[in-house]
């Protein structure tokens, strides 16, 4: 592992009211190193994600930066540190098109005046370099497939030149073809040496594409894996929390006749 | 923020496998016939319905009545859109968040009544009464969208307060004699009463304007060819100049046949063109179509959603007190009847017909323009035929529906066409 630790959690305590929503949870994600983040719904996952974002500012417990404790308490915080976050929810301009889409709340101006070439110029370099194909950049994102607006809206993500991109369900609600795009694009990252942290529902996914799953259940760690070396049996367990699952009933039996 | 993205790059990978058919990124010039078929199927219409909406209405009434596209007309025509395409502007930038302004009939009137009674009762410069009568429309859209924007209230309803209100202010300030007449003469009076009667000027703008349109073109084209990125082809910013400069060179020859170029017309076209500037070339531009396209969008993205709010009421408060002025300046007097009548659902209308959507995100201030010519096109055609007024009503009322119902229809065409 000779790549350096980009970010580290310690510890890290999240309560909204009575619940107790993040207990005492580690993570360490590195550069160009996909981390999948999976668990139950309500496991915390999207909780961890908003700590990061800077969202919902932990209770409790360290962030480490490079090494360095940090404290992320708003969301410019961690855009500043150069985290960037992919909601499930997209947040893009339907009305706009792919490159006033990227370039929304940053444009480039020329004398005041908007320089819509020299902004497409980036977006098609940008794209290009992602391996991302569009139609145009100049359709309205409303006319964009589900797996083209989801690459928007990470490549838009990118262009604040991120070290740590966190995706929040990128592949949930998308076709076949779409989620390989997606994944594709996810690949791109890791080589251009980004951590990613990702939250899927989906353990196919996860195995394509991350190089370590962690696991939470309940608000705690429950295990964090190399893909490489776990097999898919024993993620779902870890993610329900069953050693007396529906996979291990049907060994069990066999292994007492065999006693 | 203006980092350009690191360019070395790594191998690709396809994990889709194959080859990969689609045209790569950004290949924009395609076929042009193709390019509005797809449009119209994606819903995409822009100016096309208004103008063909337009060009029946002219023949229908043409055919009526031979003298609907006579000079002396179209120059009156020319004129009398000025007032309501001014305030038509200002409600394109409210129905780009998808909201409205009610009350830019009354802050019309208003601002007729308060210009006349600085003026003439109580003796202010004309410039300086023409100034304060525009600050104030400002300054009542600033208070519309404080209530908005801050407080709350549906907009629907804060300018549904001040349509009474104001139109009680204008009554109130005109008094008992309920009339001010205007300066015949006065700066006001010139603003839709004077023309360039030389002909040199009509033609000398018009080639102006398509010079500087083709010029504009040529310059985004070249910065274009030498940053590498996808441009019109040659062909269709000729077509484009092309039919520029037959528009305009036959509105100089119209105009000239009868007085010449009316400065009302010239002040309405700086007006569109700067105001069409602001929109697409500026950041707050950018600013405002995202918030009608996303409030949630834009909000996340850091833009200051309220900020753009209060702005829209104002720049809308602002047109409405020019419109105001044109529309006293064509009557030389405020009467308690200013901005009354059906000025403000006109003006409305005139926005949504010219293919400003009602929904939000989608529309340019050259809607204004169109949609004005269509329902002045209808008033004066009923008017030179003779018929009652109700007629009128009947068939502007049917073109805002069908305006409508083509909105809402390419609205749907998107969102089928979105979910590919």
């Amino acid at each position: 592992m000779a790549a350096p630790q980009l970010l580290a959690l310690r510890g890290i305590f999240k309560r909204f009211g009575a619940v107790q929503a993040l207990a005492d949870v580690e993570l360490e994600i590195r550069a160009g190193e996909v981390v999948a983040l999976v668990g139950d719904n309500g496991a915390g996952k999207s909780t961890l994600i908003k700590v990061i974002a800077g969202v919902d500012a932990a209770d409790a417990g360290v962030i480490e930066w490079d090494g360095r404790p940090v404290q992320i308490t708003r969301p410019h915080e961690a855009q500043a540190l150069g985290i960037a976050t992919v909601y499930q929810d997209l947040a893009l301009c339907d009305n706009l098109d792919v490159v006033g889409n990227l370039f929304l709340g940053r444009e480039i101006c020329r004398a005041g005046v908007l320089d819509e070439v020299e902004m497409e110029r980036h977006t098609l370099e940008l794209l290009d370099t992602l391996a991302i194909r569009m139609p145009s950049v100049r359709l309205p994102v409303a006319s964009l497939s589900g797996g083209q607006r989801q690459t928007v809206a990470i490549a838009r993500s990118l262009l604040g030149e991120p070290r740590l991109v966190l995706l929040d369900e990128p592949t949930a609600s998308l076709g076949i073809e779409q989620t390989a795009q997606v994944l594709d694009l996810v690949d791109q990252l890791r080589e251009r040496g980004l951590g990613v942290l990702l939250i899927s529902h989906n353990l196919g996914d996860v195995k394509a594409v991350a190089d370590w799953i962690a696991v939470l259940r309940l608000g705690r760690n429950n295990g964090f894996f190399n893909v490489m070396t776990t097999s898919q049996e024993q993620i779902i367990s870890s993610i329900t929390g069953a050693t007396d699952n529906a996979v291990t009933r049907r060994k069990a039996p066999g292994w007492e006749v065999e006693r | 923020m203006s980092r350009p993205w690191p360019l070395p790059l790594p191998l690709r990978r396809n994990r889709t496998g194959g080859p990969d058919r689609r045209p790569p990124s950004g290949q924009g010039a395609q076929n042009p016939l193709r390019a509005l078929a797809r449009r119209f199927h994606s819903g995409e219409l822009g100016a096309v319905p208004v103008v063909l909406g337009l060009v029946v209405v002219w023949i229908i009434f043409q055919s009526l009545n031979g003298h609907f596209l006579s000079p002396r007309n179209l120059s009156a025509l020319s004129v009398d859109i000025v007032g309501i395409g001014m305030i038509s502007t200002g409600v394109v930038f409210v129905l780009l968040l998808g909201e409205i302004d009610l009350s830019v009939g009354s802050v019309s009137g208003l601002a007729a009544a308060a210009f006349a009674v600085l003026n003439v009762n109580e003796g202010v410069p004309e410039g300086l009464a023409l100034l304060l009568t525009v600050l104030a429309g400002t300054a009542i859209g600033a208070i519309h969208g404080f209530f908005f924007a801050k407080v709350g209230v549906p907009a629907f309803v804060v300018t549904l307060a001040g349509l009474l209100g104001w139109n009680g202010l204008m009554l109130s300030l005109l008094g008992a004699s309920g009339t001010i007449n205007l300066d015949d003469k006065g700066l006001v009076a010139m603003l839709t009463g004077f023309y360039f009667t030389h002909v040199a000027v009509a033609y000398g703008l018009a080639a102006l304007g398509t010079a500087g349109y083709f010029l504009a073109s040529y310059r985004d084209v070249r910065r274009r060819r030498s940053a590498g990125v996808p441009t019109r082809s040659q062909r269709e910013i000729i077509l484009r100049t092309g039919v520029i400069a037959v528009i305009s060179l036959a509105a100089a020859y119209v105009l000239n046949q009868f007085e010449g170029l009316p400065l009302a017309l010239l002040i309405f076209l700086v007006f569109l063109v700067g105001l069409d500037h602001v929109l697409l070339r500026t950041r707050y531009g950018r600013m405002l179509f995202a918030v009608g396209g996303s409030v949630e969008a834009a909000r996340r993205t850091g833009l200051n959603v309220d900020l753009v709010r209060i702005s829209v009421f104002m720049v809308s408060g602002t047109m409405a007190a020019i419109g105001g002025l044109f529309l006293a300046s064509r009557v030389t007097s405020a009467t308690q009847t200013s901005g009354a009548g059906n000025l403000l659902m006109n003006a409305i209308a005139a926005a949504v017909i010219g293919g400003t959507s009602l929904f939000g995100g989608r529309g340019r201030t050259w809607s204004a323009l169109l949609g004005v010519l269509v329902i002045q096109s209808i008033a004066s055609g009923v008017a030179l035929m003779g018929v009652q007024p109700a007629v009128q009503f009947m068939i502007t009322g049917s073109v805002l529906l069908v305006a409508v119902v083509i909105d809402s229809l390419s609205r749907r065409a998107q969102r089928a066409h979105g979910r590919v």
